[in-house]
């Protein structure tokens, strides 16, 4: 799910008690597509044995950017451009939104 | 006109204090003797001082304990909390405050004990935030990667030329006897450092240090008394656009971009009059953001500007003549670091490192990631 302003159409996250743009207050959620882009990436690295993980931004196909990781593959491999979908994964035992490589990408 | 008046206000003393490592020092202490040895410099006292512009990370209420520390009974304080770049912003508004009356001696002081308190980075007592936090992002040092890993995507930038802003730094800070790190260091030492988060290493972020610094404004008209040459306040400006790196809407763009000609223009100077440029460097990457939305180059360019020693010593541009946040000194925030350099090199006083002939900076903070921006230009009497 996702915030959207009536008014505008405009999606934003995170979320909020206004649109960030218009100051609108007729705020509504709706299903997000789960479809993004990776807008950049880096990957922070962890002394063994702890393994090192990747950082993304992903720009979301309603149009706001978010934080999180690309899982299901080397963190090494995650490119800027890569196209991504959303599912939830548990991370420190809190549900939590990450990406994996668009089928077929 | 806008803003402030154009050299209506002046630095009249500027010190540092603490540099690099201060074991047993409080970080109260450590801005204290700052502000002691900035009004010593200026021929003040702190029975002087009616305004006092404070900030010590850890303290929510520094703007309090900060006077009842020196024994100042002030009739303004403001702590603003912009990370890095507060000591700007307090600048401008101590600026205005002069003009107006409000007040007529602003000590603007700040310490941290950050290295030898606790080893690591200074705690600012920010608010969880759980759209990011969850995901494990080293803070800062991951938000600055990200901004890296898109401009090398965007402009074929190199992790060379990143390492170069870093090497330019460690030359600066050979001659600068207060550098803590002043040992030789290479590209290849840069790029086959210990990687933090890609594709940034350690020698791409800056030092984790001790340290404390201090400005003392005033009146144009008191300043010329005093007994340090003026330091004058020709602009300055700030501008905000995000708090989180993922609401940063172009990760190659900061708000410097839209601060920078309002504070030039205040000033009345154009960038190709800049003798020396003081700019807030955590990171590598952020001088070649900086650089650009300045506007000494094109978007996209910084990289290729650093090249071949062009903002090292002997270079056609000092820049972070001190050996910046990289190879000086970088007690977590470190605004009010560029601009007592900027006051040294205006007023001659920088030795082995002084940029020639230098009439007219830029002493630039940054606060968060890279998410406030704040410049003085500042200049010699011969500017005003």
């Amino acid at each position: 799910m996702i915030q959207r302003s009536r008014s505008t159409g405009r999606h934003h996250f995170y979320p909020r008690e206004l649109d960030p743009e218009t100051g609108a207050a007729d705020l509504e959620w709706t299903p997000a597509s789960g479809q993004g882009t990776v807008y950049s990436v880096t990957i922070v690295r962890k002394k063994p044995p702890e393994e090192s993980h990747c950082i993304v931004l992903v720009d979301l196909a309603e149009g706001p950017r978010m934080m999180s990781r690309v899982v299901g593959m080397a963190a090494e491999d995650v490119r800027i451009g890569l196209p991504v979908r959303a599912r939830i994964e548990r991370l420190d035992d809190r549900p939590a939104i990450v990406f994996e490589a668009e089928h077929g990408s | 006109m806008s803003g402030f008046k154009r050299a209506g206000a002046a630095i009249v003393g500027a010190a540092t204090f603490g540099m690099g490592e201060a074991p047993g020092y409080e970080a109260i202490e450590l801005a204290a003797r700052a502000a002691r040895a900035a009004l010593a410099d200026a021929g003040l006292t702190l029975k002087d001082v009616d305004a006092v512009f404070s900030m010590l990370p850890q303290d929510p209420f520094c703007a309090t304990t900060m006077p009842e520390y020196l024994g100042i009974r002030p009739k303004m304080v403001e702590s603003t909390r912009t990370g890095g770049s507060a000591f700007q912003i307090q600048a401008m508004i101590a600026a205005a405050l002069l003009e107006c009356g409000m007040i007529d001696c602003a000590l603007i002081c700040y310490g941290s004990n950050q290295r030898s308190a606790a080893g690591g980075l200074v705690r600012s007592g920010a608010l969880p935030f759980p759209y990011e936090d969850i995901y494990r992002p080293i803070a800062p040092a991951s938000s600055y990667a990200l901004a890296a890993a898109r401009h090398m995507h965007q402009f074929g930038t190199t992790r060379e030329q990143l390492a170069a802003v870093a090497v330019a730094a460690r030359e600066w800070a050979k001659l600068n006897p207060e550098a803590f790190s002043r040992g030789d260091l290479t590209v290849d030492e840069v790029l086959s450092a210990r990687m933090i988060s890609d594709p940034l290493t350690v020698r791409d972020c800056c030092l984790v240090t001790d340290g404390a610094a201090a400005v003392v404004m005033t009146r144009a008209d008191r300043a010329r008394d005093l007994r340090q040459p003026p330091v004058y306040l020709l602009g300055g400006a700030m501008a905000t656009w995000h708090r989180y790196i993922s609401q940063m809407p172009d990760l190659t763009v900061t708000a410097l971009a839209e601060a920078a000609p309002r504070a030039l223009a205040q000033a009345g100077v154009t960038l190709s009059e800049i003798d020396v440029v003081e700019l807030y460097d955590a990171f590598t990457i952020n001088v070649i953001l900086f650089l650009e939305d300045l506007g000494f180059c094109p978007k996209g360019e910084g990289g290729r500007f650093v090249e071949q020693g062009r903002i090292a010593p002997g270079g056609s541009l000092p820049v972070n003549t001190n050996g910046g946040g990289l190879s000086c000194v970088h007690p977590g925030m470190y605004g009010l670091f560029t601009m007592v350099e900027a006051a040294q090199q205006l007023r001659g006083s920088a030795g082995a490192r002084q940029a020639p002939d230098a009439k007219l900076a830029i002493a630039h903070g940054n606060g968060g990631v890279l998410a406030t921006q704040a410049l003085l230009v500042l200049g010699s009497a011969e500017t005003r």
